[in-house]
C-alpha cells in the first residue's frame, strides 16, 4: 500500500517534462492517469526516484480531427474515450473497447497513453491499436517521430519507445461504410483483465475482405497482430468455413502464459474463440447489421 | 524529499496539507484532514471504498497522489448531508436496506451521487455497470441497486 519516496514534478509543457525526463533518465517515470504505476509503486515493484506528472500538460489532451486522420491526444481517459461522438463516428472499435476496460472509476484516471504505453499484455488497448491501424506519436528530446501501433509492441513491459520518450498522441485512420468492426473479450469479471481478447476491424470491397487487421490480447508476451489469420481472410469472401481457419491460425500464433486464469491450453482456446466471435461480429457490421 | 504544501476544496470549505508526494490522497484525508468516511478496503485500486469526488468525477483515493490534489474540488461522504438533511443517495440506502457493515457505504454513496449526474434515469443493467468499481460483502448489492433506483425516482421528482 505504501509507496516508496520520490520526487515528485508536475511540468506544464511537454518541454519541460523533455527537459525532466532527459535529466532524470531512467530513474524517473512519467505519471499519466497512475493507475497502473501507482499499483506497482504502492506494492513495490516499481520504485522510480522521480515522478513526471502529465496531468497539467493539456495539449496531450482532446480528442479531433486533422489531416484526414483522428487524433487522440495521449491523456485523454478512457470515459472520454466512451463519450466522444467523433470516436463514435470514425473509430467506434475504439470507445467499444473503452467501455470494456477496468471500471467507472479507474477510467475517470486512466488514458489511453498510458494503457499502450505500459506495454502490459493484459491492456486491451494494444491490441486494439494494430485492429484499428495506428500510429504512434513519440516526442523525445531530438524531435518527435512517428511509428506504426505494428511493431510497437516488443514484449512484457516492452514498448518502441526509447529512453526519453514520450507517448504524445495517437493517430486512427477514421472508418468507411462498409467496415466493420468486433473486440470480444472474456474475462473473469467486470474490471479484470482478459483471459483472452480479440480486436477486429476489417472492410469490405462489395462481399470481398478488401483490408483486415486482427489484434490478440493477453495471449503472448505482449498483443500480437494474428498476421497470418488475416492471410487467410483478405482478398476472399468471408465465409464462416474461412473463420474458423483464420481462428486456428490465430490459436498457432498464441503463446499464453499459465496463470490463475488459466493454462496454456484454455487461453489458446479462448483466443481461437474469441476470434471466431470479434469475426462474425465485424463481418455483420461491416454489411451494415449491428 | 521535501513536503509539498497544497489546498483543496473539501466538501465546499478551504483546506490546506502539508504533504510528502509519495502521500496517498486516502491517507492525508484520513489522517490529517480527519474525515475518516472514506475507507481502504484493498491496496489493487479494485474494491472502491475509497471513491470520494474530484472535480466532478468519481475517483479512487488510493490510486492518487494527495501532491495531485492540489487545486482540486472534492467531496466526502461527510459533505453530502446539507444542513443536517440526508441527500436523496443517502436516504434511499437506510430505506432500501442498502448496507449491512456499512464499510463500503460511503464510497458506494459516493458513486451513487454522481453516477445518478452522469445517468439520472438509468436501468438496473446501467447501475450495475455503473456502480461496477464498488465492491461489498454484505448486501449482494440487490438492495444497493434498490436504493440507486429509488435515489433517482426522488431526485427525479425533486
Amino acid at each position: 500500500m505504501i509507496p516508496g519516496v520520490f520526487d515528485y514534478h508536475a511540468p506544464t509543457t511537454m518541454a519541460d517534462a523533455i527537459a525532466l525526463l532527459a535529466q532524470y533518465g531512467d530513474e524517473a517515470k512519467v505519471l499519466a492517469g497512475g493507475h497502473s504505476l501507482l499499483p506497482m509503486m504502492k506494492l513495490r515493484f516499481a520504485e522510480p526516484a522521480y515522478l513526471i506528472d502529465l496531468n497539467k500538460i493539456n495539449e496531450l489532451r482532446g480528442i479531433s480531427e486533422a489531416n484526414g486522420m483522428v487524433r487522440i491526444g495521449a491523456m485523454t481517459t478512457e470515459n472520454q474515450l466512451i463519450a466522444s461522438d467523433l470516436l463514435a463516428q470514425k473509430c467506434p472499435l475504439i470507445p467499444e473497447a473503452a467501455r470494456l476496460v477496468a471500471d467507472p472509476q479507474v477510467r475517470n484516471r486512466g488514458t489511453i497513453g498510458g494503457d499502450i504505453a505500459h506495454g502490459d499484455p493484459g491492456n486491451d488497448h494494444p491490441a486494439v491499436m494494430l485492429a484499428v491501424g495506428a500510429s504512434f506519436v513519440l516526442a523525445g528530446p531530438a524531435g518527435e517521430r512517428t511509428v506504426a501501433a505494428d511493431g510497437f509492441f516488443l514484449g512484457t513491459y516492452w514498448t518502441g519507445l526509447e529512453e526519453g520518450e514520450i507517448l504524445k498522441e495517437i493517430l486512427v485512420p477514421p472508418v468507411t461504410a462498409s467496415t466493420g468492426h468486433g473486440y470480444a473479450k472474456l474475462k473473469r469479471k467486470t474490471g479484470d483483465y482478459a483471459t483472452a481478447g480479440a480486436a477486429v476491424q476489417l472492410t469490405l470491397n462489395g462481399d470481398v475482405c478488401d483490408s483486415i487487421n486482427i489484434g490478440l490480447t493477453n495471449v503472448g508476451a505482449c498483443a500480437i497482430k494474428a498476421t497470418e489469420a488475416e492471410d487467410v481472410l483478405r482478398g476472399q469472401v468471408i465465409t464462416e468455413a474461412l473463420i474458423l481457419t483464420a481462428a486456428e491460425k490465430a490459436m498457432a500464433m498464441t503463446d499464453p502464459a499459465e496463470d490463475l486464469r488459466g493454462d496454456v491450453e484454455y487461453k489458446t482456446h479462448m483466443a481461437g474463440e474469441m476470434c471466431r466471435r470479434a469475426l462474425r461480429q465485424a463481418l455483420a457490421r461491416a454489411k451494415g447489421g449491428a | 524529499m521535501a513536503k509539498q504544501h497544497i489546498t483543496f476544496t473539501l466538501n465546499g470549505q478551504a483546506v490546506e496539507a502539508l504533504v510528502h508526494p509519495r502521500e496517498l490522497l486516502i491517507h492525508v484525508l484520513r489522517e490529517q484532514l480527519m474525515q475518516t468516511g472514506a475507507h481502504i478496503g484493498c491496496e489493487t485500486s479494485h474494491c472502491g471504498a475509497c471513491t470520494i469526488d474530484i472535480d466532478n468525477e468519481s475517483v479512487k483515493a488510493c490510486t492518487m497522489l494527495a501532491v495531485q490534489a492540489d487545486g482540486a474540488d472534492i467531496l466526502s461522504v461527510e459533505g453530502l448531508a446539507a444542513n443536517g438533511e440526508l441527500h436523496a443517495v443517502q436516504q434511499a440506502f437506510v430505506d432500501e436496506h442498502g448496507l449491512q457493515c456499512g464499510f463500503c457505504t460511503p464510497g458506494m454513496l459516493l458513486r451513487a451521487y454522481r453516477f445518478l449526474k452522469e445517468n439520472p434515469t438509468p436501468t438496473e443493467e446501467d447501475i450495475r455497470w455503473g456502480m461496477s468499481g464498488n465492491l461489498c460483502r454484505c448486501t449482494g448489492y440487490q438492495n444497493i441497486i434498490k436504493a440507486v433506483q429509488t435515489a433517482s425516482r426522488t431526485l427525479q421528482a425533486e
